[in-house]
């Protein structure tokens, strides 16, 4: 535990009436500034920690702070002390962006000298001014999100819980949501608690990583801490008749740990990395196995998602390609790439 | 000042306070009442079934008014009543289904993040069905006098009736927002509606019950609280000042309210379960 994290947590639990343990005993800690990738499937508890963490459901047991405030004792200021975009975009369809805003300013205790302006700075900065006296029952999801941020924005908090802020987007508002929330940790030093079940979000994103399943977190670590934990590359090869898939195997089975994946494909760990394909290639040629594709593939967080929790994350293959934000992660990703 | 967190966070420092609790109930029902105005159908059909029945009823039972004892020789005054309560109940489904599609989309949610007192948030959920009740008992007023009703208590009698109504109406809203809390689906409020107009037609809405014939029916509609509060409204049309009517129907309809208000601000504590 630390004294000046931002979030810290310890042993938290929560468990439902004939239900499981949906958090089972997680320990996590949060620097300011800092953006924190909570990486789960559907069902892992990720929901859960945060209504927790927003002071919405008391925990069973364990213990949390969120901006130094216990989150059971001290709820009124842990709530003035954080913004939330839960996990639907909770807005009233009658509505139009800017009442949602002037509402959620008046509620948080803005001067009403201020809300005006507050609401017309906040609607601007997620690109809405033009849709602003529009009800929202007429925006896209993407308009939805981006209102639902601004919305968790207007009292100004130190921390932004997140929860999976980008599901269901296309690839284009997904993209400008990744921006402001970069924008907001890198120029506003602002903490962001964000749970996905997008790989390439936590990649591009996070300055760290939790990965969540069955209420446990698995595995904690920068991108690049967590995938030298995997290591080595490793290679896919798929040979053009099925039947030589037992061959395949025998022939690759020296170089390091192996997965057969159905229809004869091969997949094998490169301890030695990239510079044993070409031995691979050359083994291949000589035996006469004729290869339909052969793919390297680096490690990916798929690839600590598969070693940590024994199977690939559900739907993450569903994931387009998007442009990551300026200053954090590669310029251009494709989901576990 | 910006809100001090325990711990040194980076601030943006913009100025806060808490609002009132009046600042924070005008916000909510500014919101409620805008929700509903901006849904006519919800607003204009509860409105217009009334005063079909109205119309239906005191043309075909108008002949009523000859049996002995009967309270009046215009049908229309003794049914008069019916209206305000009828769409007092209509109030009920609205506010029920709005804070109920509240809860199910996470936008009660959304409130509770905020430092949005319980007393307010459900007053001012509230707010926009009582509104709607108020619009609805004059329009009720209007067509009534239109259509021939005279009041025996004079035009003061009009304006107590049109407070009765409205409170009725409070009450009856309070009683679809407990059920939206408690059960937290609008479909579940629309299933109980049927439950209440079972209690309009058990009661002396459409004969006063000294008149009614069957006993079990005559002492089903002395029991039923329903029962006094369209006496109380009929009585100053056709009686007057009737003291004990009134007295029974604002006492029957504050205890409707505060219990409903009561039981839903301890749902809504439970429901918001915030810490």
């Amino acid at each position: 535990m630390s004294g000046s994290a931002a979030i810290d947590v310890e042993k938290l639990v929560r468990e439902f009436r004939k239900g499981p343990r949906a958090v089972d005993g997680i320990d996590l800690s949060v620097s300011p500034g800092e953006i924190y990738g909570f990486l789960g499937p559907n069902g892992a508890g990720k929901s859960t920690t945060v209504l927790m963490l927003t002071t919405l459901l008391p925990p069973t047991s364990g213990r949390a702070t969120v901006g130094g405030y216990d989150i059971v004792r001290q709820g009124a200021q842990v709530r003035a002390t954080i913004g939330a975009a839960l996990q639907e975009a909770a807005l009233d369809a009658m509505l139009t962006g800017r009442e949602h805003l002037l509402l959620q300013a008046t509620l948080q205790g803005l001067p009403s000298t201020k809300r005006r302006q507050r609401a017309g700075a906040l609607l601007e900065r997620v690109g809405l001014t033009e849709a602003a006296d529009r009800r929202v029952g007429g925006y896209s999801g993407g308009m939805k999100r981006r209102l639902d941020l601004a919305l968790a924005l207007v009292h100004s908090p130190r921390i932004l819980f997140l929860d999976e802020p980008t599901t269901g987007l296309d690839p284009q508002s997904r993209s400008a949501l990744w921006e402001e929330v970069a924008r907001l940790a890198r120029d506003e030093g602002m903490t962001v608690f964000l749970t996905t079940q997008y790989l390439e979000e936590a990649d591009a994103l996070a300055d760290r990583i939790g990965i969540i399943d069955h209420g446990r977190i698995v595995a904690e670590g920068t991108p690049p801490q967590l995938k030298a934990e995997i290591g080595s590359p490793s290679v896919e090869v798929t040979p053009t008749d099925p039947e030589l898939g037992d061959r395949l195997a025998e022939l690759l089975s020296g170089f390091g740990e192996m997965r057969r994946n159905g229809r004869g494909s091969v997949t094998v760990q490169l301890p030695g990395g990239e510079a044993e394909l070409a031995e691979i290639v050359r083994i291949l040629d000589r035996a006469e196995v004729r290869v339909q594709t052969l793919q390297l593939h680096q490690p990916s967080l798929d690839d600590v998602f598969l070693a940590k929790t024994g199977r690939k994350l559900e739907g993450s293959g569903d994931s387009p390609i998007v442009e990551a934000p300026e200053g954090r992660g590669r310029r251009r990703r494709r989901r576990g790439g | 000042m910006a809100v001090e967190t325990a711990i040194d966070l980076p601030r943006a420092g913009h100025p806060s306070r808490s609002a009132g609790l009046v600042e924070q109930t005008l916000a909510v029902g500014r919101r409620s009442v805008v929700r509903v105005f901006r849904q006519r159908a919800l607003m204009i059909f509860p409105m217009i079934f009334p005063l079909i029945l109205f119309a239906i009823n005191g043309s075909a039972l108008s002949p009523a008014t000859r049996i002995p004892g009967f309270p009046t020789d215009n049908y229309r005054d003794f049914l008069l009543a019916m209206p305000f309560i009828q769409g007092a109940m209509f109030v009920s489904i609205t506010a029920g289904v709005d804070l109920a599609r509240d809860i199910e989309s996470g936008f009660l949610n959304r409130l509770a993040m905020t430092p949005l007192r319980g007393e307010a948030m459900l007053l001012g959920q509230l707010g926009g069905a009582l509104l709607l009740g108020a619009v609805q008992a004059i329009v009720y007023l209007l067509v009534g006098v239109a259509t021939g009703v005279s009041f025996a208590s004079g035009v003061g009698g009009a304006v107590v009736l049109l407070v009765l109504s409205i409170v009725i109406s409070f009450a009856f809203a309070s009683l679809g927002g407990l059920l939206a809390l408690r059960f937290g689906t609008g479909e579940a409020v629309q299933g109980i509606f049927p439950l209440l107009f079972v209690t309009l037609f058990l009661s002396s809405s459409s004969l006063p019950r000294n008149l009614i014939k069957a006993t079990w029916f005559r002492d089903i509609a002395t029991y039923n609280p329903v029962s006094y509060l369209i006496e109380a409204l009929r009585s100053l049309v056709i009686t007057g000042w009737d003291v004990q009517a009134l007295a029974l129907g604002f006492g029957f309809a504050s205890l409707l309210l505060v219990i409903s208000l009561g039981l839903s601000q301890s749902a809504m504590r439970s429901r918001l379960a915030r810490t």
